[in-house]
Order: C-alpha cells, then sequence, then structure tokens
C-alpha cells in the first residue's frame, strides 16, 4: 500500500487487506512502527494476523526506510508529528505499535499530538537508548560490521541457536539482511536520535492513552531495568513481561505478542 | 572494537537451528516423522493456513526435522532463510519456478552439472523458459547474453567436471548492473570452503546429498535465500511483487521484504510442485553437517596429496584442480579459497577413451558410481555417464574430453588413495 504525507509517498504492509481512509467500520487502525535502520516487515508476525482478525493494520516503512520516500527525519518530535499526519492520512486516530525507535516516537506522538493516538503497545524500549559507540559508528560508516553488531545483540540468546518459529528462516540473518540492505547513512541517523533523545520519560508522564508495554527480560539493547522508569510513570499501563525474549519480542515470541495486541485493543 | 556476538561456523555447524527438545530433552535432532500438526483452534488453523501466523500445518511444506536443516544452511551460508527439497535438482527447479515466469529467459554458465543443463537446456523451454550458455570465465559473456526477458543468471562457484571457479563479485557485478539476481550452485564449495552471498550471489543452491550430506546415504537439496535483492525494484519479478491470488492477494515483497522468496517458495513451491524432503533424511543429512568443517579440511588435505601424485605420474595428461598451478584460475582460487578449492578434479589419462576404460576397472579402493562429495573416495567417466545426454558439440564446449575421469576425493588415509590410483594408472597403460 502507498499513500502520501507531507507530499512523500509511504510505503506500508497492510496484510494484503485494503486499507482506505474513508473506512466507516468500527474496526481500529492499527499504525506498527519500526525500529532503527529496520522496516515494516518486522511486524510480519503480527500485520497480516491483524489485518485478518478485526483490524485495520499499517506497519509503515518510516520516511527514507524500506521503500517510502526519503529523506529520513533526524528526531523523534519530527518523527511524532509525521505520525499524527500519517494518522490524519488514514482518517486516525492510530493505535499505535512502536518498537525499539519506534516505542520512542509513540511515545512522543502520544504524549504531544495526543488527538492522533487512541492507544500505545510499546516494545523493546528504556527510558534512554545510549548506543555502543563501536555501533555508532560502524554504523555512521555504512559498515555492515553495524548491522552485524545489531543482529547479535537485538534477539535474545536463544536466537543464537536459532529456531525461528517460521520454518526454515533465520531470525538473526534476516535482522542482520533488513538492517544491511537499508539505506546509506539510514542506521548511523537513527541511533544518533535514539541516543539523543531524552524525553521518553517525561513523554510517558504526559500520557493518557491506553498502553501496554512488552518487555523482554533478556533484552540487551534496552535491559528491563532501563523500561523501569517508563513503567513507573505508566501507571495504567499493562505490562507483559517475556521471559526468554531480547529486544525483539514481535520476532521472538510472536504469539504472546499477538495475544497482548488482541488484549489491548480489545480494552482501549 | 567489539565483536558480532554470534556463535562462529564450526559452531553453527553443530547448533544453528536447534535447542534441545523442550518437552523430552532430546539433545539429538529429533525425526519427527509426522505428516500433519494438529491446530490449536479453527482460527489457527486458518491463520496458518492464509500466512498470517507461523507453524508447521502439513510436511509437504514444513516440517520440524527438516526446519533444522534448513535453518542450519542458511545460517552458514549467511542467508536469511532456506528451503530444503527431495534433490539438488528440485531445488534449482524450485528457484527457477519461483522466479521465472513462460517467456523469461536464464544465462547461465555452460559449465554445470549434466543434469542441470538438461534441465535448463531440454525441459524448461518446453514451459516456456529458454536459457543462454555462455563460459563462466568471460563476464563480458554473461552481459552480453542479457536479454529484456532475462530474470535470471545461475552458474556453479565450481564447475563440474572442470572445476572452473567462478568470480563470484564479477558475475553478481554483472546480473546486479542489469537488475538481476545471480542463483549459484555452490555444491562442490560448501559453505565451509565459501560463501557466496558473502561475495554478492543471491542465490544458493545445494545438493546436500553431496558434501554437506558426506556419507552417500540420502538424497536432498536446498535453496538458500540471500535476503539481499531487491525483487521489487524494476518490476521484473511479478511473483514476488504483484499481488499473488493463491494467498487471497499477498504481495510477497511487501509483507516479507527480504525473506520474499523464501516465503513464496515454500508457500506456493512447495505446496504446488511439492518436492518436500522427508524428514529421515533431513536427519541424515544433519549427521553430515554436523561434522562438515571436519570433513572438508580432510577431504582438501587428501586432494592435495592425490594432485600431487597424479601430477608427477606419468600415465596422466592433465590434472585439473584449482590447487595445481596449471588451472586457469589457479589464482582465483587462491583468493576466494584460501582453505582449498574442493575435493573434486578431473584428469585425463595417456590412450584416451580405452585407457580411461581401464583405469576406471582397475581401481579397487575407489567406488565406480554417479555420485561426488562422499566420504569414500569415488571415479567416474562423465562422456559415458553423468554428461552422457549432451551433444558432443556441447561436450567440447563444456571441456569434457572423452579421456576424461573426474575424481570425488574421499576420507581414506591419503596412501592408500593414492596407491589405489597409481595402481590403476599403471593398468590403464597395459593394452
Amino acid at each position: 500500500m502507498r499513500f502520501d504525507v507531507d507530499g512523500r509517498s509511504v510505503h506500508a504492509a497492510t496484510g494484503a487487506v485494503p486499507v482506505d481512509g474513508t473506512d466507516a467500520t468500527a474496526r481500529p487502525l492499527v499504525l506498527l512502527l519500526h525500529g532503527a535502520g529496520m522496516d515494516r516487515t518486522v511486524w510480519s508476525q503480527q500485520t497480516r494476523w491483524l489485518a485478518h482478525h478485526d483490524a485495520r493494520a499499517v506497519a509503515v516503512d518510516l520516511p527514507g526506510h524500506g521503500r517510502s520516500d526519503g529523506p529520513p527525519l533526524g528526531s523523534i518530535a519530527e518523527l511524532a508529528a509525521w505520525v499524527a499526519a500519517v494518522a490524519e492520512a488514514l482518517g486516525g486516530p492510530v493505535h499505535v505499535v512502536g518498537h525499539s525507535m519506534g516505542a520512542f516516537i509513540g511515545l512522543e506522538a502520544a504524549a504531544h499530538h495526543a488527538d492522533s493516538v487512541a492507544s500505545l503497545v510499546l516494545m523493546g524500549l528504556g527510558a534512554a537508548m545510549p548506543v555502543h559507540p563501536d555501533l555508532q559508528a560502524a554504523a555512521d560508516a555504512d559498515d555492515p560490521l553495524a548491522a552485524d553488531l545489531m543482529a547479535g545483540w537485538m534477539h535474545g540468546p536463544d536466537q543464537k541457536f536459532g529456531v525461528n518459529p517460521t520454518p526454515g528462516m533465520t531470525m538473526t540473518g534476516t535482522s542482520r539482511a533488513v538492517i544491511e540492505t537499508s539505506p546509506d547513512g539510514v542506521l548511523g541517523l537513527d541511533l544518533a536520535m535514539c541516543a539523543a533523545y531524552d524525553g521518553a520519560a517525561d513523554a510517558a508522564a504526559a500520557v493518557t492513552c491506553p498502553t501496554t508495554l512488552v518487555l523482554g527480560r533478556l533484552d540487551r539493547m534496552t535491559p528491563r531495568r532501563a523500561a523501569q522508569p517508563i513503567v513507573d510513570v505508566l501507571a495504567h499501563a499493562m505490562v507483559v513481561e517475556l521471559a526468554t525474549a531480547g529486544h525483539a519480542p514481535m520476532m521472538e515470541e510472536p504469539d504472546v505478542v499477538r495475544s497482548a495486541l488482541a488484549d489491548h485493543l480489545a480494552r482501549a | 572494537m567489539v565483536e558480532p556476538d554470534h556463535h562462529r561456523f564450526d559452531t553453527r555447524a553443530l547448533h544453528a537451528g536447534q535447542r534441545p527438545d523442550p518437552t523430552t530433552g532430546s539433545r539429538a535432532v529429533p525425526i519427527h516423522q509426522t505428516t500433519s500438526y494438529v491446530f490449536d483452534s479453527v482460527d489457527h488453523a486458518a491463520g496458518l493456513f492464509n500466512l498470517e501466523v507461523s507453524g508447521h500445518l502439513y510436511s509437504r511444506i514444513s516440517n520440524p526435522t527438516v526446519a533444522v536443516l534448513e535453518e542450519r544452511l542458511a545460517s552458514l551460508e549467511g542467508g536469511v532463510g532456506a528451503v530444503c527439497t527431495s534433490s539438488g535438482q528440485a531445488a534449482l527447479h524450485l528457484a527457477v519456478a519461483t522466479i521465472l515466469n513462460a517467456g523469461d529467459h536464464v544465462v547461465a554458465s555452460r559449465n554445470i552439472y549434466g543434469g542441470s543443463h538438461n534441465l535448463l537446456n531440454l525441459t524448461m523451454p518446453r514451459f516456456g523458459i529458454t536459457t543462454t550458455f555462455v563460459d563462466p570465465r568471460d563476464p563480458d559473456a554473461f552481459s552480453a547474453a542479457i536479454r529484456p526477458e532475462t530474470r535470471l543468471v545461475f552458474a556453479e562457484t565450481l564447475g563440474n567436471p572442470g572445476i572452473e571457479v567462478l568470480d563470484v563479485a564479477a558475475i553478481a557485478e554483472v546480473a546486479h548492473a542489469h537488475g538481476l539476481p545471480l542463483a549459484v550452485d555452490s555444491t562442490f564449495a560448501t559453505p565451509y570452503l565459501m560463501r557466496p552471498i558473502e561475495h554478492g550471489a543471491d542465490i544458493v543452491i545445494h545438493s546436500v546429498t553431496k558434501f554437506l550430506g558426506g556419507h552417500g546415504v540420502a538424497i536432498g537439496g536446498v535453496v538458500v535465500d540471500g535476503g539481499r535483492f531487491d525483487w521489487a525494484a524494476g518490476g521484473k519479478f511479478p511473483t514476488l511483487s504483484e499481488p499473488y491470488d493463491g494467498y487471497h492477494g499477498i504481495t510477497f515483497t511487501e509483507e516479507f521484504g527480504t525473506a520474499a522468496l523464501s516465503m513464496r517458495a515454500r508457500a506456493e513451491g512447495l505446496r504446488d510442485f511439492g518436492g518436500c524432503m522427508s524428514p529421515a533424511n533431513a536427519f541424515y543429512l544433519l549427521q553430515g553437517v554436523e561434522t562438515l568443517p571436519l570433513r572438508m579440511a580432510r577431504h582438501v588435505d587428501n586432494t592435495h596429496r592425490v594432485v600431487e601424485m597424479l601430477d608427477a605420474h606419468d600415465a596422466v595428461s592433465w590434472i585439473s584442480h584449482p590447487s595445481h598451478p596449471s588451472h586457469p584460475d589457479h589464482e582465483l582460487a587462491a583468493r576466494l579459497y584460501p582453505n582449498g578449492a574442493g575435493a573434486i578434479l578431473s584428469f585425463g589419462v595417456h590412450g584416451g577413451r580405452e585407457a580411461g576404460r581401464r583405469f576406471i576397472e582397475a581401481v579397487g579402493l575407489a567406488s565406480h558410481l554417479a555420485n561426488v562429495g562422499d566420504a569414500k573416495t569415488l571415479v567416474i567417466h562423465p562422456g559415458s555417464t553423468t554428461h552422457q545426454q549432451m551433444s558432443a558439440d556441447d561436450l567440447a564446449a563444456a571441456g569434457i574430453g572423452e579421456e576424461l575421469i573426474r575424481l570425488s576425493v574421499g576420507l581414506e588415509d591419503p596412501d592408500d588413495i593414492c596407491d589405489d590410483l597409481s595402481r590403476a594408472l599403471r593398468a590403464s597403460q597395459k593394452a
């Protein structure tokens, strides 16, 4: 699916179910936001399922990522404003499902563009996201090492062995390929943006919409304890903790994440 | 500088794709000898059939034992995923049939396995897919043969039987400059010796029967999806980038991105063509993959010993192996294959066809049969067996002379292999 926002084409997966901005059905409109250097396909275990389970699913490629027009945007605040524009284009408000950088964008959008955000599901986040200097340096240089480092760190230790829920696929290999094929410069920009963002706790304190946090206890990029300041201020949030998941629960524990989404949308 | 946190190659050969069975604690990969899998609910069943959720539903499409082998091979090659098939030929067919349509065209190396040559040259034209064969050592020849309707470039990383060494990066550059993917058959190399995706290949095909399985006990193939090729750019690959009625309008590039090829190959290819691998064969082949690094190192060491022996033997007219200085790709092989360019070699015996026949009949330790990549040393005369359906002109173009003997060097004591070959060579010269 393609649609225009601010004069630029946005590409999204919708589970092959068309999403029309004039759709007047009561089906919730779910906007899925990927993380740094990634694209819409991180949600492939949820998008098509949502689309066939009473939701309108729109897993976007953020500007300059995947097949969406660039340029990439340079701050979490700009991306939050972009989410509001997307919601308007889709006839929103939207239920935002965000991973990592996408979770930051969701928080910021819910805090500062509250009319555009019906609810939040956030995963793979902390109050801050410091970036290892070697990773930042490799990403800035468009060195494939950056993809390799991220693919190794973003999944729980079980994925060093594998056993992908999708038969025949390798999770670390897929993550590496997605990051590796992102346009030059995008990962470095995204990581720097995540490291620079210091508004997560304040944004969380301002969030009033229904919120669910899905947290992997074995997350090495944003360790579980790093999410605690967010959990503390989001008193009304539902927290789903996964004992064996790392930074990417939607890939590592897709069944649990689908259940969490269903529960969330039922109460949102 | 920090290093990526992945298991290294030898560890992945043993562990990738498997954790001990959570129910039974089985350390070895269990053989899931089942056709089908109980659904949690009607909704779960519908979700599996509609690609909304992943999992196993019927063993023609996926099976837990086969999935371990698929994930392991994908990991070893550095791909995003893999689809195992009933044979290496089924793998090549699956790749071609997933990507191409009637009216499309392939540019392929002319120095490939006879069965692959048959498929592309004789059989696929019946379905409207044609192939132009070119010299694998000439990137310009690939470029010149590409037409507007070309959709795939195909070659073997180590040619059969001449062991032509493909400059993977150079051919990938040609293919990519034309918006085309490069698929390589890397059966002779295995990911232990060379990983084509790291050099720009997009698809890696294996006859897993050979060195990966390593023991000559099971037939199987695999298509490894590199995940880096942009199937949606240029509009040349509608099976991947256009809506497919087979799954209610799904567009594989949109939904699965880097995994589009492997998802379509399984969801359509195994569903409709049905060339799946059996779980028992996957188990046998996994036993081989576990020791791939150890075996390939020994295969290569033994091959070097055999090349030395043949080089010094009066009955041998020529030797073709990239480790030999006379091989046209000797320098390229040293660059691409620092751990050795495989364990298949060919050589000529003075005295032509008759001497070759006497050699074959005189070997005792080496086995005369139509296979390569066994733990045991194997010999064959391709002109009368594996490549016999090729015309005289095609044989000549592929460099397969009547005197050519193909040798797959095994894991026996290298002195015993050399003794056996040396005895047979002496016998070959006694008219």
